[in-house]
């Protein structure tokens, strides 16, 4: 029987020839990530547990993205705790403000992670990096403990879905739509513990970014990790960027699937998730009319330069609705760099929106942005679950920055096209 | 090991963001974590659990983000067994990783309610409704996964 990518690059990493679904093994990583959140509880379990060293310093990047700039005492504490290990166990990867970028942002565009790579993170959405055609997923902070001492993890061999993706997308359809359709078709346990892997004619109208945006939501259908093949695309990506050499890994031809879904992009209309789960989707004649009080455009899921790009072609020469707070978050400062450069932030701050440093912040309910009781968000973030993003009782739709930013303009949930 | 207690109830999709809100992640002491515990899904939980409880859910508990301080949460807040008819993965490997006991068993979900009282024998996986006296039989962890609950977690378990 063959082997899909996924599998294939967990065997690679095991020292094996094959592995098959539901098989458990140990595997040699390529990164060990963590968080401000999920590193100080593997830095006091890694400490308790009396491990002498890091075993491979150069293979862990910490990145202080959560809560930074520190948001209160606790948060700076926190940071302090991480920053004091990474200087004493000698992890160089440790990003901190000036710095850093969201993590999931930050590590591809550094070139810490890769094709054919494999990566834990503690931290849901590490499933991102396949976008790159790297193996890459979710764990806790005792899993990135181990990870940094033994520069090792233990997986069960994920069963996958695959998607066949075909035509090239529709007017204002980007990756978060795409994704977004497929977990209202799947559900928020559709993919539990197995692979999504992403193929199709499809794949080659798909850029990075958008790539990016579909494998990071990945773990919102339960995903173990979502994938895509390595193409020029890619390549173009890693190329002079990408420490490592890239490794291809192909599905063999009679791989096996447990399903296989078909998506037509060309079809795809803009794609919202209501509340309070991702796979509560909606598409625009069954939105009714959702009055909003703030957008936020960012996130690992859509704080990229083309996220950007969209919503300053979607804000240029309008104004944000008087009562909605829009607030731009670029992910890294790169990004951030590239956007001042290119004038988008003279589109944003002119429409009324405001332009934060990057930070996760207000996706998950930590700072710049928090919802009051009975306050709506639209927002290009993953999650909508119960007070997400700030008090018990408000609500957050999760949508594209098309979406997003034409929301901001009409004060209610608008597509594009609603309010030329 | 045997654990016995009065049963949580909560339904499909609970997700790392109720059972500990991140406003709340900016520590990591285990008991404030677990005065937080459920908040936003259940504001009586933490009134009312006692030592040796037991939740019981239906499918996909602890979705969401991959904090450790979920199981944490729970684990510190005196539960004693997570029984549900599925777990999100990376809140699975976090339990198993902490030391937190879970269970899939169906069957036990569907005939177990909110207020029964419920033992079970976490080795063999035998699943005691005390109240009706019904019993069910749970999945055994693989040997694999087992071997590093027995070694008292995944920390210990790699130091040989």
């Amino acid at each position: 029987m063959g082997m899909t990518m996924s599998q294939k690059i967990l065997a690679a990493h095991a020292g094996l020839e094959s592995v098959k679904a539901g098989q458990l093994i140990n595997a040699q990583l390529d990164m060990v990530l963590g968080n401000d959140i999920t590193s100080p509880v593997a830095v006091k379990e890694f400490e308790k547990a009396n491990f002498p060293c890091v075993k491979c310093p150069e293979r862990v990047s910490m990145v202080m993205d959560h809560f930074t700039p520190n948001k209160d005492i606790k948060a700076a504490e926190q940071v302090k705790t991480v920053r004091n290990f990474a200087h004493k166990y000698g992890v160089e990867n440790f990003f901190d403000v000036g710095e850093m970028g969201i993590e999931h942002a930050l590590l591809p565009e550094k070139g810490l992670v890769g094709a054919g790579d494999l990566v834990i993170g503690a931290d849901s959405h590490t499933c991102t990096y396949g976008a790159l055609g790297a193996f890459s997923t979710g764990v806790g902070s005792t899993d990135m403990a181990a990870g940094m001492m033994s520069n090792q993890c233990w997986f069960k061999v994920p069963a996958a879905i695959k998607f066949v993706l075909k035509n090239k997308p529709a007017k204002y359809i980007c990756g978060k739509d795409i994704i977004l359709h497929i977990i209202g078709l799947i559900g928020v346990d559709g993919a539990l513990y197995k692979s999504m892997e992403f193929v199709g004619d499809g794949v080659q109208y798909l850029s990075i970014d958008d790539r990016f945006t579909i494998c990071n939501m990945a773990i919102e259908a339960g995903a173990k990790n979502g994938i895509f093949p390595v193409d020029d695309v890619t390549r173009e990506y890693l190329n002079g960027r990408f420490r490592r050499e890239i490794r291809v890994y192909e599905a063999d031809p009679d791989a096996e699937y447990e399903r296989t879904i078909e998506v037509d992009l060309s079809a795809l209309k803009p794609t919202v998730a209501f509340p309070h789960l991702p796979e509560n989707t909606r598409t625009p004649e069954a939105w009714g009319e959702v009055k909003i009080d703030q957008v936020v455009i960012g996130s690992c899921t859509n704080g990229h330069i083309s996220d950007l790009r969209i919503a300053a072609d979607i804000l240029r020469g309008k104004h944000v609705a008087k009562g909605v707070r829009c607030i731009v978050i670029p992910a890294t400062n790169t990004i951030w760099k590239q956007a001042m450069h290119e004038g988008l932030f003279d589109v944003f701050i002119d429409a009324g929106a405001v332009v934060s440093t990057p930070t996760c912040g207000p996706c998950l309910g930590g700072h710049m942005g928090i919802l009051a009781a009975g306050e709506r968000a639209v927002a290009t973030t993953n999650r909508n679950f119960v007070g997400r993003m700030g008090h018990v009782d408000s609500e957050v739709y999760l949508a594209s920055p098309y979406v997003a930013a034409a929301s901001a303009v009409a004060g209610k949930l608008a597509t594009p096209s609603d309010i030329q | 090991m045997t654990v016995k207690g009065t049963v949580f109830r909560y339904k499909s999709d609970v997700d790392t963001d109720v059972i500990i809100p991140a406003r709340y992640l900016n520590t990591t002491s285990e008991q404030e974590l677990a005065s937080h515990c459920m908040e936003d899904i259940d504001k009586d939980f933490v009134k009312k659990v006692k030592k040796g409880d037991i939740i019981v859910a239906e499918d996909n508990f602890g979705c969401g983000s991959s904090r450790e301080h979920a199981p944490i949460a729970i684990k510190a807040s005196g539960i004693s067994l997570v029984i549900a008819n599925s777990f999100a993965r990376i809140f699975y490997r976090n339990s198993i990783n902490i030391g937190l006991p879970i269970l899939e068993c169906p069957e036990a979900v569907k005939n177990i309610k909110a207020g029964d009282v419920v033992s079970c024998d976490l080795a063999k996986g035998e699943i005691v409704n005390e109240t009706t006296g019904q019993t069910f039989k749970a999945e055994p962890f693989p040997a694999f996964i087992q071997n590093i609950i027995d070694k008292g977690g995944l920390l210990k378990s790699i130091q040989g």
